[in-house]
């Protein structure tokens, strides 16, 4: 069972009186081939709560456990090679060394799942771009000749290469346009059912996480203040942070609040 | 022939550097056997027809020993300074392999090594390393290398705080690998540039060295040495020291521009701004129906030429905004909505041309107007508010300063009424004790407090149109919603017009009486900012909406998607550049371009098969 779980786990920058408590005793399980939302502000910590889960910040206490096994934190075994929890970044740009080719990108998380056979990492970077959906030739291309979307597929195939147990997709459509952002979230899900990896979704765009995630938790400044199944949080909210949060998210179908009502002859100007 | 060739300091320096590097080559086999023959007749002759540069103590020819001697002074230079850059790299890249603790020790070290002066370092390891060519080497190399651990290790460290080392790192890969994979080809070119630099310094710093004796030891030679043996005789026969002496000068001089060139090259190019005229295509008087307008833009093209001829990113865009409207402007990254609020502001970078049948700005013809009224006219007129408000905002000035410069440059207040003004702005901007926020300085205030400055800033003189390019995009949804509440109430206060662009569809049908749509440089919709939910008619506008999800989307089918990619600028199709990616496109669509056509008063559209749309608007549109 690859269960991740988050215990108490609490990220402090800096030191003495000027001390930041960034990650506030955070607790979170994200279940087996489930994908569990992460929302909030920038700044209330989701990011480097991400960071600190794949092993990039260093906690100040608590533990991250996956099967069991200590993966961050006091007593952790650090064994060689990948890590069980992979972070895709949000920004494709500076998530690809920009001078080396996607193929060889996604060719070191290859080798450092164990394959040393240069053809056989070949062919598994191939199945790696088909399965993001990216033409297999582009493996000799650089990051800058590829589109934002592509740039972040071949991020995704890097993370997917090193067959992690869980994914963390932090703001991964954030930096995208809106009509490549539907294509990655339904590239991610589908991944996510194909492999049955365990996905933390982190975003501060709450219809992103609502469509994809099976349960959703709320941050603000640092710590969790709700987590519920992701319907039962949308429909029926219980912290006052998590009304707020939904009350200022922007409705295309609301037709605009009552505050332009009162401008229709503008509305209905003559336009030459 | 390449474009650094073309300047005077690029070709000069090219053609010095090979001239020197060809002489380095060929010296010794031509003027090898006039360099070592010793003339007893001819000691220390002067300049003549036969010793252009006289002769030395043994009666050899000055100008072929210096000739000659370029291949060692080259040569030792070159080592001293490959040598001074391979200890510097190393040394400056053990930080980023080192666990954090031993990292900063050797950070330290490397800090206490550049404060000692380079020459002196050199001169002392020079005695240590003892006297001859071999120690001059050694001690010019150390004395580089802390330089070059310093720049090594300040460039490694941004590379190695990058997303993708990160990435590297979480897939287990080792630090040494990831310093050659990673970090080393990503700092390489500064690096080499600096050793081109360092190349000409080290010219002059060995011909130091050997000069004072502690380099290149008679019978060899190099110019420094040669330097030393016609000093004694300077008033005699001053050829024989000028003549190493300039060739000295001119390789330092040559390999340094070398390096200078190198940098300009690798550097980002340096960017043309300032208010470029824009070209008017039109024929009648100005003024007319649109006078009343707080924007009026009609036939709007930006166009910029590249090396496979020029594209044209923002093609004949038109539309007008009455004071006090609030519209909106949305399209993809690419479409030419920034473009188009660029060339409003006048800010089209360098080297983009605008063409227009018209700009109008609250009544000023933007096109008409010579530069100097037409900054006057931008800064009263319009306020720019931008994606990062940071960027907006000088860091070194406090915020009220900032607020005040408005009134004092376009309006000739007072310092002191000019930041009584500005306070007064900020609090209307509802930034809680004004007084003290305007005393601060942009880094302490919280990212949607700056984008409230930035509002207030535009509030400072009155202006006729508030330009806002994705004005909440790097902002939190609970901030986003305050700073669009703000605009509306400035606009309610101040019958302000808002120009909003953004790509987020839900913020601009908030707020927004009126949506323009572009794709591809041009305008393909317009329409009611209420009917944009469900009643657009372009295949583009519903797509792009049916692409969003919302709190009440189908979480069991996938996302809707548009295939495909917008065309790049330089490959603008025949027809409808939409055609391609368009579940309803004909044959004729391929071909021929709709226009833009107006649907009665509130709708245009470009579209030869658009959807059906209610019947209301249909009433309207007949």
């Amino acid at each position: 069972m690859s269960t991740l779980r988050l215990h108490e786990l609490t990220v402090r920058f800096g030191d003495g009186r000027r001390a930041a408590t960034v990650v506030d005793r955070v607790s979170l399980e994200v279940p087996e081939a489930s994908v569990v939302g992460l929302v909030g502000e920038s700044g209330s910590g989701k990011s480097t709560l991400a960071r600190a889960v794949a092993g990039l910040v260093p906690v100040s206490a608590g533990e991250v456990t996956i099967d069991g096994g200590t993966l961050v934190g006091r007593g952790r075994t650090r064994p060689r090679g990948p890590r069980p929890v992979q972070l895709v970044f949000q920004d494709p740009n500076s998530a690809l060394d920009p001078r080396m080719k996607i193929g060889e990108t996604i060719g070191e998380g290859v080798a450092a799942g164990g394959v040393r056979d240069r053809a056989a990492r070949r062919a598994e970077v191939r199945r790696l771009l088909e399965l993001v959906r990216l033409d297999p030739a582009l493996a000799s291309a650089l990051p800058r000749h590829l589109s934002g979307g592509q740039r972040q597929r071949a991020a995704l195939a890097r993370g997917l290469a090193a067959r992690p147990k869980v994914l963390i997709a932090d703001e991964i459509t954030s930096a995208l346009d809106v009509s490549v952002q539907g294509a990655v979230l339904n590239l991610l899900r589908e991944i996510q059912r194909e492999l049955g990896v365990s996905v933390l979704i982190i975003s501060h765009n709450l219809a992103v996480v609502r469509y994809l995630a099976d349960s959703i938790a709320v941050m603000h400044d640092g710590r969790l203040v709700e987590v519920a199944p992701a319907g039962e949080l949308v429909e029926r909210p219980r912290d006052p942070y998590t009304r707020s949060l939904l009350a200022a998210v922007p409705r295309l179908g609301a037709g605009g609040p009552a505050r332009h009502a009162d401008d229709s002859p503008v509305a209905a100007a003559d336009l030459g | 022939m390449p474009r650094f060739l073309r300047t005077p300091v690029g070709a000069a320096a090219t053609l010095l550097a090979v001239a020197f590097i060809v002489l380095a080559v060929i010296g010794p086999a031509v003027w090898g056997a006039d360099a070592a023959r010793v003339d007893v007749a001819a000691m220390q002759r002067g300049v003549s027809a036969q010793h252009w540069l006289g002769t030395d103590t043994l009666g050899r020819d000055v100008l072929a020993r210096v000739l000659v001697a370029t291949r060692t002074s080259l040569s030792l230079a070159a080592l001293a300074t490959l040598l001074g850059a391979l200890g510097g790299v190393v040394l400056g890249s053990i930080p980023s392999v080192l666990p954090r603790s031993a990292g900063r020790a050797v950070s330290a070290l490397i800090d206490l090594l550049v404060a000692f002066p380079g020459l002196l370092l050199a001169l002392f390891l020079a005695v240590v390393f003892g006297v001859g060519a071999k120690g001059a080497v050694f001690a010019l190399a150390a004395a580089l290398a802390p330089g070059f651990a310093r720049l090594t290790r300040v460039l490694a460290a941004s590379v190695t705080g990058s997303d993708y080392v990160a990435a590297s790192r979480q897939l287990g890969v080792r630090p040494v690998r990831l310093l050659a994979r990673h970090v080393l080809p990503n700092v390489a070119e500064p690096l080499i540039v600096n050793t081109a630099t360092a190349m000409g310094g080290t010219l002059l710093a060995f011909a130091g060295l050997s000069f004072l004796g502690f380099g290149v030891q008679p019978p060899s030679y190099d110019w420094g040495e040669m330097l030393n043996e016609g000093l004694s005789g300077i008033y005699l026969d001053p050829a024989a020291a000028l003549g190493p002496g300039v060739a000295v000068v001119l390789a330092g001089v040559a390999f340094t521009l070398l390096g200078e060139l190198g940098a300009q090259l690798t550097g980002t190019a340096r960017a043309h701004q300032g208010l470029r005229p824009i070209t008017a295509r039109r024929d009648e008087a100005p003024g007319g129906a649109d006078a009343h307008c707080a924007l009026s833009v009609s036939g709007l093209s930006i166009t910029f030429p590249t090396p496979r001829g020029p594209i044209t990113p923002v093609a004949d865009v038109g539309f007008d905004i009455l004071p006090g409207e609030i519209v909106g402007l949305v399209g993809e990254s690419g479409s030419g909505k920034s473009l188009t609020a660029a060339a409003i502001a006048r800010l089209v970078p360098y080297p983009g041309t605008v063409i227009a049948d018209g700009l109008r700005l609250a009544g000023d013809d933007l096109d008409a107007l010579p530069a100097a009224e037409l900054r006057g006219v931008l800064g009263r007129k319009l306020a720019v508010v931008f994606q990062d408000p940071m960027s907006a905002l000088n860091p070194a000035l406090r915020v009220g300063r900032q607020l005040a410069e408005v009134s004092e440059v376009h309006r000739g207040e007072t310092r002191k009424a000019a930041w009584s003004k500005a306070v007064d702005r900020l609090g209307a901007v509802h930034i809680g004790d004004p007084a003290r926020r305007a005393r601060q300085y942009p880094g302490e205030l919280s990212g949607g407090m700056r984008q409230r400055a930035v509002i207030a800033q535009g509030l400072m003189a009155e202006p006729a149109l508030i330009l806002a390019d994705e004005p909440t995009t790097a902002l939190d949804v609970t901030v986003q919603r305050r700073i669009l509440d703000l605009l509306c109430q400035v606009r309610d206060e101040r019958g302000a017009a808002v120009l909003l662009i953004s790509h987020d569809l839900a913020v601009v049908a908030e707020v927004a009486s009126r949506v323009l749509v572009m794709y591809a440089g041009r305008v393909v919709e317009e329409l009611p900012a209420a009917e944009l939910a469900d009643a657009s008619a372009h295949p583009y506008t519903r797509a792009l909406i049916d692409t969003v999800p919302d709190l009440t989307t189908n979480r069991d089918v996938p996302l809707a998607t548009i295939e495909g990619r917008p065309p790049s600028p330089s490959e603008m199709p025949p027809g409808c550049a939409f055609a391609p990616r368009c579940p309803r496109a004909q044959a004729r669509c391929g071909v021929d371009r709709p226009p833009l056509v107006a649907l009665g008063d509130a709708r245009r559209l470009a579209c030869w098969n658009p959807h059906p749309v209610s019947a209301k608007v249909e009433a309207t549109a007949r």
